[in-house]
């Protein structure tokens, strides 16, 4: 028994997730982490008073439906290609895309809005926070609109289907992720007003 | 009977010689090996060391000989050196600054979690390398930009940033409070956010590695305790850096926006600055949320480096594995929620002090475990004193000695006399500066054979340990009266007043000890760049060690194990095992090769193991057919 023993291994490692999906889980953790300090800082300084009050932008709730709805086309492509259904994968896609570039249009709009009210990126922070918020995610969402740019090429190039999911599974957490994201922030930024 | 050197494996899968077609850039520089990327963290990590401790050195001239000429120095520091001969007192500032940032930022979290998580998690898990190997080349370079930048700024003409390494605002905030705020300031910031970035993008993966990577039978159960230290490190580094990051991002905004998120009501030479409506305070609830956090991503893996090998080097299995992951975990939890007793004196609302008093004081209940085990498993050991497991005894020292004072800080009436006084110098420097420092060197020496082939020079490891050693205390162990006595920290001039004037003798007795510590390090230098070279050639298994980086080959090439990854059987402290032939099993061999040492319970596993063996065996010879 003794002289038999080798490294019995399988070729095959044993891997409980995709690392690499697992590594953007882990970073959307901290995106997550950075957003919860915001917020938490918004709480405390508010709560120090001379705290400057003013309406939201209207234009969130349209950007907020934009984001949405981005994502229910985001997820049929999803579900059209682990169908094989390529056609209806380049649609859903390329419908998110747009929704997302609308939806960044969007938000540049609620600061011509704010610039409107007299609200400015200088002055009390109660304005500036929400310039920092909806920059930031800004930022995170240009790269998620990037993300989904490159799956959508290397899906025009067959390499997306109900084989090789990875990419696009990975692409379609985030973009869930960071509508999520807005909609808390949205939701965080009503209930604080 | 079977060991871990049984790497006879005559069907040898050649899957991984590819990668050994490696020119020097892609082997030294841009490599994506974890290997050659945790040396490179530890060169860095070393450079830093010694400019952080030079700068310590400097400054320990100024508090030790106030009056001394020195102007022997302008050739180095230049306009830093008044007329008078005398250190410039903003430069003074900046050197406290920079040797805080530096000791905290550079070489105890990437000098030693960058070093030690990249050269031991897949070596010590079973793995070929890390998930991202790209990500992990990324994770140095980013800190290579953000050392870059923060060496520049030593070098700028107003001086590297001097707000103290916590850069609270408004002082770090507004470009006119002092010459370092500047420039220096701005580069800091830069530096910071790349550094945030390598942390992260090196935390990332580590996880990733740990959690999805791990060979056959390495279950969180039997991880080394290093690994497990690691994997806890970078939880709380994913945590807190981000939050580090929003209160930069914040402070790049009030500094170069004209933002006021940190600003109110302040006056510059009368004039009034058009900020209104921020709270500095803010800034340093921010700021504490990843500091305190940090502590504790300084000190775990030097408390897990330690954990191997006193069980390596006592002999014995680690007292309390299970006692040691449950405190480093209650450590990671309550690490996040104490961060407001760095701001004791800061106005806060004294009831919530209490609360976080109580919260503070309960950490020492999982600190204590660790000391009890790390006590109990040298207890009645065959005690090998080699140089890392007197570093190791030398940290358990530290923990203890800087531990206590921790809980006079900790309690919030107390503090009020101790706040910003040498007593928090001396507390931080024993419990988190030097037990980390001597984490790292002790994981140096330990793993210096499986880094370079060769073992460093044992005789000059033991003279380099009792210099430091002694040394430390020499300077620290005084810092606590001066700091009882009400001296503050970070003041260039303390001779002019009456309450500390006094202590000129024991400033000077510091400041040599201080001299003579920062010299016994080029013993290490030399130790460690000579037995590079020309260092006695190591052995498979040179400490006798159960974990799976010693059944590697000495020096490990890109992917670690040629042929297959061992499979893992037990847990990695079975030394002294009652029974068995050596005092040591590494946990590649299997319970049914071991029966005249099994516990009765681990004899019923037999079974169960010797049918996973057979099945496995069938399913690698599937496999090897399906290849050929």
């Amino acid at each position: 028994m003794e002289k038999e023993l080798k490294y019995i291994d399988l070729v095959e490692q044993p891997i409980s997730m995709h690392p690499k999906k697992f590594a953007l889980w882990l970073f959307m953790v901290t995106v997550v982490m950075i957003f919860a300090a915001l917020t938490s800082a918004y709480i405390v300084r508010q709560a120090e008073g001379n705290w400057l009050e003013y309406d939201l932008p209207q234009v969130f709730w349209f950007t907020s439906g934009v984001v949405v709805l981005s994502s229910l086309f985001l997820h049929w492509a999803y579900i059209s290609a682990k169908k094989d259904n390529l056609s209806q994968l380049r649609i859903g896609m390329s419908m998110a895309v747009l929704l997302g570039i609308v939806f960044l249009v969007g938000q540049w709009y609620s600061w011509v809005a704010l610039v409107d009210r007299q609200v400015f990126f200088v002055g009390n922070p109660s304005g500036s926070f929400l310039y920092v918020f909806t920059g930031l995610h800004a930022v995170h969402l240009i790269s998620g609109v990037i993300f989904l740019i490159i799956v959508l090429i290397s899906s025009f190039r067959y390499k997306v289907h109900s084989q090789a999911m990875n990419t696009m599974e990975m692409a379609t957490s985030y973009w869930h992720f960071l509508g999520g994201l807005w909609i808390y922030l949205f939701m965080f930024l009503l209930l604080n007003h | 009977m079977a060991t871990a050197s049984v790497a006879t494996h005559d069907t040898a899968h050649d899957h991984h010689d590819h990668e050994h077609h490696d020119n020097f850039v892609t082997k030294y520089i841009f490599s994506t090996d974890h290997k050659m990327i945790g040396k490179q963290f530890l060169i860095t990590g070393i450079f830093w060391a010694l400019i952080g401790g030079l700068l310590s050195v400097l400054f320990r001239l100024q508090l030790g000989f106030p009056e001394m000429n020195l102007e022997w120095l302008r050739p180095l520091l230049g306009g830093w050196i008044t007329e008078t001969g005398q250190l410039d007192q903003t430069f003074y500032l900046a050197l406290v600054t920079m040797h805080g940032t530096i000791m905290v930022f550079f070489v105890l979290t990437a000098g030693l979690s960058g070093t030690f998580s990249n050269f031991l998690i897949p070596l010590q898990i079973g793995a070929r390398d890390m998930a991202s190997g790209f990500m992990n080349m990324l994770s140095y370079w980013f800190f290579f930009v953000s050392s870059v930048i923060m060496f520049i700024s030593l070098f700028i003409k107003t001086g590297p940033a001097g707000g103290g390494w916590v850069v609270y605002p408004p002082l770090s905030a507004l470009e006119q409070a002092i010459p370092g705020s500047g420039l220096g300031m701005t580069l800091w910031l830069v530096a910071m956010t790349f550094f945030i970035a390598s942390s992260l993008l090196g935390g990332i993966n580590y996880i990733t590695t740990v959690i999805n990577l791990r060979t056959k039978g390495m279950s969180f159960s039997r991880l080394p305790l290093t690994i497990w230290a690691f994997f806890l490190t970078a939880v709380i580094g994913l945590l807190s850096f981000p939050v580090l990051f929003a209160a930069a991002l914040l402070l790049v905004f009030d500094r170069s926006f004209g933002t006021s998120f940190y600003l109110s009501d302040i006056y510059i030479g009368g004039e009034a600055l058009p900020n209104t409506g921020g709270s500095p305070v803010l800034y340093q609830h921010l700021f504490w949320f990843l500091g305190h956090p940090e502590v504790y991503i300084v000190l775990l893996p030097a408390l897990g480096i330690t954990s191997e090998v006193i069980a390596t080097n006592s002999r014995k299995p680690i007292f309390g594995y299970k006692a040691m992951i449950i405190s480093m975990l209650g450590i990671t939890i309550l690490s996040f929620i104490v961060w407001a007793h760095h701001m004791f004196v800061s106005g806060m609302n004294p009831f919530l002090g209490s609360i976080f008093m109580f919260l503070t004081l309960i950490i020492a209940i999982p600190s204590a475990v660790k000391v009890f085990n790390y006590l109990t498993t040298l207890w009645r050991g065959n005690l090998i004193f080699t140089p890392a497991m007197l570093f190791s005894i030398g940290l358990v020292s530290f923990f203890i000695s800087g531990g206590l004072t921790g809980i006079f800080l900790g309690n919030s009436a107390i503090d009020i006399q101790l706040h910003d006084t040498y007593f928090v110098v001396a507390h931080f420097h024993l419990v988190m500066g030097s037990a980390s420092f001597f984490g790292l060197v002790a994981g140096v020496y330990h793993w210096f054979p499986k880094m370079f082939g060769r073992m460093m020079d044992a005789r000059l490891g033991y003279v380099h340990f009792w210099l430091t050693f002694v040394g430390v205390y020499m300077v620290f162990f005084p810092m606590h009266y001066i700091g009882i006595a009400g001296f503050p920290r970070r003041y260039y001039s303390w001779t002019g007043f009456e309450f500390s004037n006094m202590y000129t003798d024991l400033n000077m007795f510091v400041s040599v000890a201080a001299i003579i510590t920062f010299a016994a390090q080029f013993i290490f230098l030399f130790n460690f760049f000579y037995s590079m070279y020309r260092g006695r050639k190591a052995s498979s298994n040179p400490w006798r060690s159960t974990t799976l980086e010693w059944t590697t080959p000495i020096v490990p090439g890109h992917g670690n194990w040629p042929g297959e990854i061992p499979t893992v059987y037990r847990w990695p402290y079975d030394y002294s095992k009652p029974g068995a032939e050596e005092d040591f099993i590494p946990q590649t061999v299997p319970l049914s090769a071991t029966p005249e040492s099994n516990l009765p319970h681990e004899q019923e596993q037999v079974k169960t193991e010797m049918e996973i063996i057979k099945d496995e065996s069938e399913a690698l010879v599937a496999n090897e057919a399906k290849e050929s």
